[in-house]
């Protein structure tokens, strides 16, 4: 059977909360709680606590990053000083540590902000193509619930938006 | 106690306040703009001459071969902690007044820092040579020195500049979309539309975003102490009198900060009248960054008379002379200068019925500012006039009008970039703004729950 998204706008938190509780423990058949997607406005810890959990991979992101950034710039630094195996360097180490440290360290630092950001355009699946479904009032100051179900199950997803006023819903033509 | 912010504000008059002032600011904005141009254009007046006639023209010569240029551009360096401060440091302790004012403060960073840069190739006369200052491989198999103070800078300065860009962009990502939701139809819109990245506020997106929002906060707050260190490594590892002072750095970063406060509160004035931002730029905000400038003022105040200590106990002749010479010599009435815009003028930020007085506000920080770049000044070339060899001491020497014309041209190129900046991207956080606004009307609620239950 084929799946459809139906988005509904909220006025405020407190509704799109019951909102998602609800749907959480309805087990209507032909949803999964997983493609339930909240958009608002801005972030709302509260929020997440219903949703369940929902990590961020992003800091593994930074430590390859720094780690590799680190790495290779005493890598490079320390290659370079290498070759000055050519010259004399008058009994003075030819891989001096204190100061390359700190090259390592702008190093460390840069790999682990780029890599970072990588990580989270991967993470948050940026860039892309909004989704057909979406109003700008979520940006502005309504809080939007986009769910993906079988359509056997959008009626009754669309009542509980509807037991808990919203403001609007927007559904995907069916194909 | 007057409120940061009204926690009444409706979100959508947020987006349309701030929305607003990309196309509607007041006629001042435009008067600043086309004084910045013309300043710019001085700038680039002298560069042009210089490049053509050769470095002698801006009086630099031995033993003087630093001057005006490299104490500015430490002047502009210090100048982009201001970000760093208000975005990172505010950021992880969770003070949110910070909210409204620290994008501003994000771009001053960036800008600064692209101005500093300029200062580097100014210095070094051979334009078309910039790119021998970073390490890269190259066919004749010379490497630069990684020993060497002055590439460690370049290597901070880049990774510094490079990371606030991503920083100011990363965090400017929801407004774009809110730009680009609400702008009408234009070359505006495809930039936002094509910024913004497809940002729809997912539970998703914002997970993430906080996660690495926070993270690159983390990295920036060690990088812009390194970058401020390592400049002052540049003075600190050699021996010329009057620099081999431990306690550089410190000092170092303390005034970069203290420059980095005193702007935000000029550009905060500026930007509070130019685009009408009384409701979210509010004097209570004001009056926790004035707080925030003095405390910083008087820790500066103290590494200074720490430094003076340093060298007035050390038993090196020659420092000792320099600084007599600082207070005494041509330079005397820069040191002085110096001392009173930056230690006793900020004593005004103290009283109270000043710390929200905007005329007052406006002189002060723009005086503590001239006292930051007097004291990049005094750092750099009296210790060029007064070296160990007695060969060196040339106390008289004066910086060329190109010199002064090049710093002029400065202030009109950092100024173009940043109101340039204002106009076309939000200097306000809205989504930041709105979570204020959200946060403080949650505890209110709260409170007045508590108070009912309490009868």
């Amino acid at each position: 059977m084929s799946q459809r998204h139906i988005l509904a706008l909220f006025s405020n938190f407190e509704d799109a909360e019951a909102v998602i509780y609800q749907l959480r423990t309805a087990n209507i058949s032909g949803f999964k709680f997983d493609d339930l997607i909240l958009k608002s406005p801005i972030e709302h810890h509260e929020v997440e606590e219903v949703l369940g959990e929902r990590s961020a991979k992003v800091q593994w992101f930074t430590l390859f990053g720094a780690t590799m950034g680190g790495l290779l710039g005493f890598w490079l630094i320390s290659g370079a000083q290498a070759n000055f195996y050519a010259q004399l360097k008058g009994g003075k180490p030819i891989v001096p540590l204190p100061p390359n440290f700190i090259l390592t360290y702008e190093m460390f630092i840069l790999g682990g902000v780029f890599i970072s950001i990588l990580g989270f355009l991967i993470c948050a699946g940026l860039p892309a193509k909004r989704s057909p479904l979406y109003s700008a009032k979520v940006s502005e100051d309504q809080i939007g619930i986009l769910v993906k179900a079988e359509e056997s199950a959008l009626a009754k997803i669309k009542q509980v938006f509807l037991d808990h006023e919203a403001l609007e819903i927007q559904e995907e033509a069916g194909k | 106690m007057e409120k940061d912010i009204r926690e009444d504000i409706a979100w959508a008059k947020i987006n349309g306040d701030v929305l607003k002032s990309l196309e509607n600011p007041r006629k001042l904005y435009w008067v600043i703009v086309f004084a910045a141009l013309a300043a710019f254009g001085v700038g680039v007046g002298c560069e042009v001459y210089q490049y053509n006639v050769g470095m002698g023209v801006a009086n630099l010569d031995n033993p003087h071969v630093w001057g005006l240029y490299i104490a500015t551009f430490i002047f502009w360096i210090g100048m982009s902690h201001s970000g760093t401060l208000l975005s990172a440091i505010l950021h992880l302790m969770h003070a949110d007044w910070r909210k409204p004012i620290y994008r501003f403060a994000e771009a001053m960073t960036t800008f600064s820092l692209m101005t500093a840069g300029l200062f580097v190739m100014v210095h070094i006369g051979r334009l078309w040579q910039f790119y021998y200052s970073l390490p890269y491989p190259n066919e004749r198999g010379i490497w630069p020195n990684f020993q060497s103070p002055l590439l460690w800078d370049a290597m901070a300065i880049f990774t510094y500049l490079s990371s606030s860009v991503i920083f100011l962009y990363v965090g400017m990502i929801p407004d774009l979309a809110i730009a680009r939701d609400n702008i009408h139809a234009g070359w505006r819109k495809k930039l936002y539309t094509l910024l913004s990245l497809g940002w729809e506020g997912t539970d998703r997106q914002w997970r993430n975003f906080r996660v690495t929002y926070l993270t690159v906060a983390c990295f920036l707050i060690p990088l812009a102490v390194s970058v401020h260190s390592i400049v002052a490594s540049d003075f600190a590892m050699s021996q010329q009198p009057g620099w081999h002072v431990t306690s550089f750095p410190p000092y170092f970063v303390a005034g970069a900060l203290y420059s980095g406060c005193a702007a935000i509160i000029t550009l905060f004035i500026i930007l509070r009248y130019v685009f009408k931002f009384e409701e979210y730029m509010t004097l209570p905000i004001l009056k926790k960054t004035v707080r925030l400038t003095f405390a910083i003022a008087m820790v500066w105040t103290y590494l200074n008379a720490v430094e003076f200590a340093s060298v007035w106990y050390s038993h090196d002749g020659a420092s000792k002379d320099v600084l007599i010479q600082k207070m005494t010599g041509t330079y005397a009435f820069a040191w002085w200068g110096m001392i009173f815009c930056g230690s006793i003028v900020p004593l005004v930020l103290a009283i109270k019925r000043f710390q929200t007085n905007i005329p007052v506000l406006l002189v002060v920080s723009l005086l503590l500012n001239l006292g930051m770049w007097l004291e990049r000044w005094m750092i750099v070339s009296p210790t060029f006039s007064h070296g160990y060899y007695p060969w060196t001491w040339d106390h008289d020497q004066w910086p060329s009008l190109v010199q002064w014309g090049m710093v002029f041209g400065s202030f009109g190129w950092f100024t173009l970039l940043f109101m340039i900046f204002c106009k076309v991207f939000p200097s306000v956080s809205m989504y930041e703004v709105k979570e204020m606004v959200y946060h403080r009307s949650l505890h209110l609620k709260k409170g007045d729950t508590a108070e009912q239950g309490a009868h």
